[in-house]
Parts: structure tokens; C-alpha cells; sequence
């Protein structure tokens, strides 16, 4: 059984403009122990998912329309947010992408890891003060005891993301889910965070449901990837699959789209775009949402929507092109 | 912490300086002599006169003056009430804790009142509650305190005749006479503070929606911490700093409010010193309370410097 | 919407009433004194008899003026200190800022007090006892309320200074005035009106204080504040004396302030809630 299981999500905002569908209809399961990146564009409705899972989107405006999210076989959509409590931080840890805005600017970073501690572990006070000091020393702040009483503006951007997973896994969840953790932050920065992330989940054997745009993360750290366009998941395969054979369109432009400096000379091709945009999700038209961007977008793509569906072992897509073949 | 506090005692001493100049501007340029009044009072005698004029130096170059004028001030040489017969200092130190006491228990009462409200408003945006509550400080703060004060004169004095509408200070000890001096500020106390509640409300409010939306209120609630310690810990804690700004900055008007107030209930404070000496005509009394006010509003804006650098550990380090 | 239109009602029972309701304002009758509300006295009399509509009128007339000439003055000294701030990037901007943080914590009423008790009588010699005293209140409840105006404005020139339509203008040698004028000022006017608006409301609460502690209008000009402060000593046997002109009052501020709010509304459509 899966850990996570998330089947047929729709979550939708109430707008001026009238409903947008963000999220609409979206399956993604997550096994224990895995890494599984979920990739697209911004706004293509990766953020809305996870944050939907513990229910962390405003409500109202938002609203969870359909679907269920099993975690460990138990529906979380029907739970209150009161009821959520129990499982946030405590079974399902969360990383978020703005390192500098994350985090309470009037409480010290130990305050802010402890608190979490505090409600899900029967700990006093000191004992949560010396877990908050070993996880920072895990998560390698150097000398811990003394920062654990510093506050966030006193540290730079990485070190405030790492003081962010060190919180994550305070409690030691089965799952963490990081919501483009490396964006915010300088290069160099980044592959240390990742090779944290990687360094923290073989230590406590969590899954890690990892949220990126970047094609490049994907291919370093997932096992399992889920790509997602406006809303819906367009292609899910393991992660030497989708970079072997690709078989979605807008798959196969994320990946062209990687610049590569690994061809020789002769070989190099004009780094391709994705022409287009993400189309706005307020009554979007009958059809495949990609179409309008397709380099093979054919008169069926307009007219019905293409199913997601298994075409290899563990390679499922969502295309009509593999209808034709 | 502590340089932090001594630096904003430095800038309020200039601003202090820069308002007993605006003052002595003032006075300066008033058409006439300030004190030629006092030459047609017969209760002043010629030498109290002569002496006042060598002291203020009214012939010496203006900048002089000026700085007559402060030393005067800061020896607390505050001058004579020729109406009250009594040195200004002393007039003003009876007087002041009636002022205070007012105020501050307005204060309080306005805290006690718009924070449970506005915190409560914005957590439910666009409620029925939050609703009400828009409306009543809204129609509270265009409510002019004069007007309310007679309005409540109107209902709990005239009609239900519950509430003395005279604030009287007779002397006096034990648990009626206690009572009865919380019985007769009630009126003043509620006066200033419903109308200091209703623009706090509001500025309570807003300041939480603005917290509300931040990342780090999505990081606490994925903590799982639950919504009233979130509310408290993590959006209070952070809404109130620019509350206390805002607050200092109504300072000004709330003494504006407690002056009327005084006048309306005859409570005994500086407030109504003043008006009582501008119908006198007596100047140095005008001019000190005018100062004292001063003071206060400069006194005010400094502990809410200090309680600012206490909420936010961002500025007592830079 | 509605504000609007009571406001509107307001000027207009102001300024044609006085053509339809024609009795004077200080017929003394002593022995209609203190009646209330009645069909020869829609809003009853004052101890002397005299009509309270007619000087309710009358002293709306007063009393709007007032509101609407300190607001004139507010903006006027406002926009002229705010852009001088926003314009000058070196002491002359801090020192203005200064000054206006200085004014800001003034304490407003007793300087205003004060300062109609210095000046009361040279300006009642030059204008007579009624121009002297509105030309006063004027200046005073404008001159002290200019702040948040200056800061608005300041606030407004130092980010459309920046904006590149002012740098086109700018780089194709506008003068410094030109710049102000045509291309940064009407860009700020949005947040000059709001403010403007609200000090309309503040300016008529300070004359109607002013009048209320008895230091304002001389007696025999029966401003709101003025009846008000009249009839305070009458509220046991008159309270309709006291009731009308603190309700027109409140009335006129509460329309204004939520024409402030709408206004701000309208035109701040990117804030999203």
C-alpha cells in the first residue's frame, strides 16, 4: 500500500472572474521511503496539491471539490483542520520555497523548531531545547547551541532553509513535502540543500515528495517523477524512464529545454522553449489543455480530453498521440 | 536592548527642543505684548509685573529669549498663576494625576476592547461579526467626543439617572468613597475609550489581515500548532508592532479628547486647567500646560519606541 | 452611495435653506424658550426662543465652510512641503521630514487653544469678530493638519520619481518644475483627495470643539459646536437642543468619512484582501 494516495483532487478558488480550477483531477501516489519529484511550470498547480494535502491553502477562497487524499489508508479531505493538527509535522513535515519569509521574524529559530516538539511529543522544555540543538548540529548550523537563540534575519538564505528542514523533521514524519526548496536560493547553495535532503532522507528513511520546475533537480534527485500541466498530471514514470523515453509533448519540450554541455560540438542543437504559456484556469475549453502549445496538437485534442493511462509498466501519460500508434 | 532605548532618548530631546520652539515661536509672535494684559489686571501687582518682564527679558534679541525661556523651563521655574495665586509647577502637579488616571484607565479600556475585537474581526474576515464590528468603529471614531459625552450625560444621568455627570474630588478614604470614584469616572473613562477603541479596532484589524496572509503563518499552521495558539503566538505577536506605531501617532488626539472630556464631566485635570486659564487670560498657566501636553505626547511616542524594539528583535540590532 | 447623497441633502439644506425657512436666527421670544420640536419650530427653540432650525442652518453653512477651506489649506501646505521632501534629495527632504514628524506629535488641541488665545484679538481689530475668527480657525486647523498629507505626497514623488515616464521626461530636459507639475503631481492626486476628504471631517470636529469649549465662534454666531456647547447646561429640560446640531454633526463626518473610505476602495483596486 501506498504511503500517500492522493486520487482525482480538484481543488478550486473562488475568483472574481468566476472558478478557477487549479488543481483538477490529480492522481499521485507516494511509497515509503521514495523520492518523487512533481514537475511543471509555475502556476501549473504542483504548490496547490501539496499544500492541499494538510489542507494549508486559505479556505475560502479555496475549496477542495473532489477526490481523496489516502494517507497511510486513512481519506485526510473530510478531516477539519483541527483534526489535520495531529498529522502536520508530526506524520507529514512541510519545506517551503521563500527561506526569508518562512520563518517568524520575532521568534528565535529555536522557539520556532521546539513549539513543534512541544505539541507533538510529550517533551519539556529543556529536552525540546536539546532535540531543537542535535537537529540543527544534523542539519549542519555550525555551532548549534549557541544559534539556536539567534533570530532568522541573523542568518543568510541557505543556512534559514536548513534551520527550515531542520523544523520539517523535528518530529520525524514518514513523509516531507518540499515545495521547491532550492529556487530561493543562490546556485551554489542549492546542490548543498539537495545533498542535504538526500543525506536526511537515508538517515531517517522518510518519503519526500520534492515540488520543482527544475528538469535538472528532477534528474538528480527523484526516483519516481509526475508531470503536471495546468491543473492535471499529463506523464508519471520512474525517473530514468521519463528521461529515456519521454513520450508526452510537453515532456519532451521540459527536457529539451535543459541546456546540455555534455554534447560535443557538432552535436549541439539551439536550446528549444516551450512556446507559450500556461493558460489561465477559469473555464478553460473542452480538449486537451496542452493543445494550444502542441507541435502535434491534432482536431481530437480540441475536442475530447486525453485519459491518463498506463502505456508501459509504471509509465502512465495522458496524450492522444499514443492513441494514434 | 539598552542602546537601543538610549538612542531614541537622543532623538526625543531634539524633538522636545523643537517643540517648546514651535512654542516660543508662537508666543513670541502673538500681535502685542503677552503680558500687556496683565497691566490692566488689578490682580497682578506692578513689581510681580516688573519682575516678569527682567525674568522673560522681553527687550533682550529673541534667541536669548529663547534660551531664558528654557533654562526657566527646565529648572522647572514654571512661573505664577496670577488667577490661582499659586506657583504653575504646583497647579499643574495637582492636577496631572487626575489627567493620567483618566487617560491611562481609557486606555486600557480601549486595548481590553479593540484587540479581543479586531483579532477576532479578522480571523473572520467579512463575517456577520466582523461586519458589526466595521460598522461600530466606524460610526465610533466619526462620533465626536463631545457629542458622545452629552449623549451619555443624555441617557445615564438625565433619563436613568444611574451615573453622577459632575466629577467631583473631595478628599476622602474607605469603600464608598472608593466606589464612588469609580462610579463617577466611568462616564469620562468610557467616553475616551470607546472612542480610542473604535480607530484601534480597526487598525487592529487590518494589521492582522496584513499578518494572516505571510509564509510564516502557513509554516505554524503546517506545525500543526492549532488555530488559536497560531492566531496568538505567530499573527498577534507580529500584528502588534505597527499597532503600537499607529497607536503612538493617535497620542496627540487622545489628550485632544481627554481636554473635552474634562470640560464636559468638570473632572479637575490639566485639561481643564487650560481652558479655565485661557478664559482667565492667564498666560504663563496656558503656556505650561501647553507644554506639558507636550511632554506627554513626546513621553508616549518613547514607550512606544521601547515597547516597538521589545516586539521586534530586528531593531535593537541595528 | 448613500453618504453621497446625504452629504449632498446636508449642502443642500444648507445653502437653499435659508430661502425656504425664512425666520431669523436671533428673534428672541422668552417665553417660547426651550420648546421642543413643534410645527412653527421643526427643531423647537433655544432658552431665548430663538428657531434652531434657522440657526442650525446657519451655522451648517459656517461650519462646512470652515471644513472645507482647512482641508484647502491642508492640501495646499501638504502637497507644497510633501513635494519639496519628495524633490530634494539631500537636508532640505530630512529636514522637512523632521519638521513634519515634529508636527505630527504635537498635541493639536491645546496648541489650537493656544493659539487662538494669542491671536483672537489682533484678527478680531483687522476682520471684524466673525471674519477674524474664521480666517484664524482656518489657518490654525489647516496649518496643523497638513502632515499626512506631506507624507503621502513625499511617499508618492519618491517612487514615481523613479517611474520611467518621469525619467523620459527627465532625459528630454523637462525642468525640475515641469516634471512636478505635469507628470509626477497628478499621478499622486489619489491619495491627496482621500486625505483631503478625511480632513474635511477632521476640520469640522476641531471648529465644532473649538466652539464646544466655548472658545471658537463668538456666541451670538451659532455654529454647531456653538449650540452644542449652549445647550449643554440645558440637557435635562432640552435635550432636543443638544440632540440636533451633535447629530448634524455626526451625520456630516460619518458621510464624509465613508466617502474617504469608498473613494480609497476605488481607487486602490490592485489591494487584494
Amino acid at each position: 500500500m501506498a504511503l500517500l494516495d492522493i486520487k482525482g483532487l480538484k481543488t478550486h478558488f473562488a475568483t472574481d472572474a468566476g472558478v478557477l480550477q487549479a488543481v483538477d483531477g490529480v492522481d499521485i501516489s507516494i511509497n515509503r521511503g521514495e523520492t518523487l519529484c512533481v514537475v511543471g511550470e509555475s502556476g501549473c498547480g504542483k504548490t496547490v496539491t501539496a499544500m492541499s494535502i494538510l489542507k494549508l491553502i486559505a479556505m475560502p477562497p479555496g475549496r477542495i471539490v473532489a477526490g481523496e487524499i489516502m494517507f497511510e489508508g486513512r481519506d485526510l479531505v473530510p478531516l477539519s483542520s483541527h483534526q489535520l493538527d495531529d498529522i502536520r509535522a508530526k506524520e507529514i513535515g512541510f519545506i517551503f520555497q521563500e527561506p526569508m519569509t518562512s520563518l517568524n521574524p520575532v521568534l528565535t529559530i529555536g522557539e520556532q523548531i521546539a513549539e513543534s516538539l512541544r505539541r507533538h511529543e510529550a517533551v519539556t522544555k529543556k529536552q525540546a531545547l536539546e532535540r531543537t540543538i542535535e537537529m540543527l548540529k544534523l542539519v549542519q548550523i555550525p555551532n548549534a547551541a549557541g544559534r539556536v537563540h539567534h533570530y532568522p534575519h541573523q542568518f543568510s538564505g541557505g543556512m534559514r532553509q536548513r534551520v527550515m528542514i531542520a523544523m520539517a523533521l523535528a518530529c520525524r514524519p514518514k513523509l516531507v513535502i518540499a515545495d521547491e526548496p532550492t529556487t530561493a536560493l543562490d546556485v551554489t547553495i542549492q546542490a548543498q540543500i539537495l545533498d542535504l535532503l538526500q543525506d536526511m532522507k537515508e538517515r531517517f528513511g522518510m518519503a519526500v515528495m520534492l515540488i520543482t520546475h527544475a528538469m535538472g533537480v528532477v534528474a538528480e534527485t527523484a526516483q519516481r517523477v509526475v508531470v503536471m500541466y495546468a491543473g492535471k498530471v499529463v506523464e508519471e514514470a520512474s525517473v530514468d524512464e521519463l528521461f529515456g523515453n519521454p513520450r508526452h509533448p510537453y515532456t519532451q519540450g521540459l527536457i529539451r529545454s535543459i541546456p546540455r554541455i555534455d554534447l560535443d560540438a557538432e552535436h549541439k542543437t539551439r536550446l528549444e522553449a516551450i512556446g507559450g504559456s500556461v493558460p489561465i484556469l477559469i473555464n478553460p475549453p473542452p480538449g486537451c489543455r496542452f493543445a494550444p502549445r502542441c507541435k502535434h496538437a491534432m482536431s481530437i485534442c480540441t475536442e475530447r480530453e486525453p485519459r491518463l493511462r498506463e502505456i508501459a509498466p509504471g509509465h502512465r501519460m495522458a496524450c492522444h498521440l499514443g492513441d494514434a500508434s | 536592548m539598552s542602546q537601543y532605548i538610549l538612542r531614541r532618548l537622543m532623538i526625543a530631546i531634539p524633538s522636545l527642543l523643537g517643540i517648546s520652539l514651535v512654542l516660543f515661536v508662537v508666543l513670541a509672535l502673538a500681535p502685542g505684548d503677552p503680558f500687556s494684559e496683565l497691566a490692566t489686571n488689578p490682580n497682578v501687582p506692578p513689581e510681580v509685573q516688573a519682575a516678569l518682564r527682567a525674568k522673560f527679558g522681553l527687550d533682550d534679541p529673541i534667541y536669548l529669549r529663547y534660551l531664558h525661556w528654557l533654562a526657566a523651563m527646565v529648572h522647572g521655574d514654571w512661573g505664577f498663576s496670577f488667577v490661582s495665586r499659586v506657583d504653575v509647577d504646583t497647579l499643574i502637579l495637582q492636577r496631572l494625576p487626575t489627567t493620567l488616571y483618566v487617560v491611562g484607565s481609557s486606555q486600557l479600556l480601549a486595548l481590553l476592547i479593540a484587540i479581543p475585537v479586531g483579532v477576532y474581526a479578522a480571523t473572520r474576515p467579512y463575517s456577520l461579526f466582523d461586519q458589526l464590528a466595521n460598522t461600530f468603529a466606524f460610526i465610533g471614531f466619526s462620533l465626536p467626543t463631545f457629542f458622545t459625552g452629552i449623549l451619555f450625560i443624555l441617557v445615564f444621568s438625565v433619563k436613568l439617572d444611574w451615573l453622577p455627570f459632575v466629577y467631583t474630588s473631595v478628599p476622602g478614604s474607605g469603600i464608598p468613597w472608593l466606589l464612588e470614584m469609580i462610579r463617577q469616572a466611568i462616564m469620562p473613562v468610557m467616553v475616551l475609550g470607546l472612542f480610542q477603541a473604535a480607530s484601534m479596532t480597526r487598525f487592529v484589524r487590518s494589521a492582522m489581515l496584513d499578518v494572516i496572509r505571510l509564509d510564516y503563518v502557513t509554516t505554524a499552521r503546517a506545525k500543526g500548532l492549532g488555530q488559536a495558539k497560531v492566531i496568538v503566538k505567530h499573527v498577534m505577536r507580529n500584528a502588534m508592532i505597527p499597532v503600537v506605531t499607529l497607536i503612538a501617532l493617535q497620542m496627540p488626539a487622545v489628550f485632544g479628547g481627554a481636554i473635552v472630556t474634562e470640560q464636559i464631566f468638570r473632572i479637575p485635570g490639566i485639561g481643564s486647567l487650560l481652558i479655565s486659564s485661557i478664559l482667565a487670560n492667564d498666560t504663563p498657566v496656558v503656556m505650561a500646560v501647553t507644554f506639558v501636553f507636550a511632554c506627554l505626547v513626546v513621553l508616549f511616542n518613547l514607550i512606544a519606541d521601547v515597547l516597538y524594539g521589545w516586539l521586534d528583535p530586528r531593531i535593537s540590532f541595528r | 452611495m448613500i453618504s453621497a447623497v446625504l452629504l449632498l441633502l446636508l449642502i443642500a439644506a444648507v445653502v437653499i435653506g435659508p430661502f425656504i425657512w425664512r425666520v431669523s436666527i436671533s428673534d428672541i421670544d422668552v417665553v417660547a424658550g426651550l420648546q421642543g420640536p413643534s410645527l412653527a419650530h421643526p427643531f423647537g427653540t433655544d432658552d431665548l426662543g430663538q428657531d434652531l432650525l434657522a440657526r442650525m442652518i446657519y451655522g451648517g453653512r459656517i461650519s462646512l465652510a470652515v471644513g472645507l477651506a482647512a482641508m484647502l489649506v491642508s492640501v495646499f501646505v501638504g502637497t507644497l512641503i510633501g513635494a519639496l521632501a519628495g524633490m530634494s534629495r539631500g537636508a532640505l527632504g530630512y529636514g522637512l521630514m523632521w519638521l513634519t514628524d515634529l508636527f505630527l506629535s504635537l498635541p493639536q488641541l491645546p496648541l489650537l487653544l493656544m493659539l487662538i488665545y494669542l491671536f483672537r484679538d489682533g484678527l478680531k481689530a483687522l476682520f471684524g469678530p466673525e471674519g477674524g475668527i474664521f480666517i484664524l480657525i482656518v489657518l490654525v486647523i489647516g496649518g496643523l493638519r497638513w502632515m499626512p498629507v506631506a507624507r503621502l505626497v513625499r511617499a508618492q514623488f519618491l517612487s514615481l520619481r523613479e517611474k520611467e515616464f518621469v525619467e523620459a521626461a527627465r532625459a528630454l530636459g523637462a525642468s525640475p518644475v515641469r516634471q512636478v507639475v505635469r507628470h509626477i503631481l497628478p499621478n499622486a492626486l489619489g491619495p491627496v483627495i482621500i486625505a483631503g476628504t478625511i480632513d474635511v471631517a477632521a476640520a469640522i470636529i476641531a471648529e465644532s470643539t473649538l466652539s464646544f469649549l466655548g472658545l471658537g465662534f463668538p456666541p451670538d454666531t451659532p455654529t454647531w459646536g456653538r449650540i452644542l456647547y449652549d445647550a449643554k447646561d440645558f440637557l435635562d429640560i432640552g435635550p432636543h437642543w443638544a440632540l440636533f446640531p451633535g447629530g448634524a454633526i455626526f451625520i456630516a463626518v460619518v458621510a464624509i468619512n465613508f466617502i474617504g473610505d469608498g473613494l480609497r476602495d476605488a481607487l486602490d483596486a490592485r489591494k487584494v484582501i
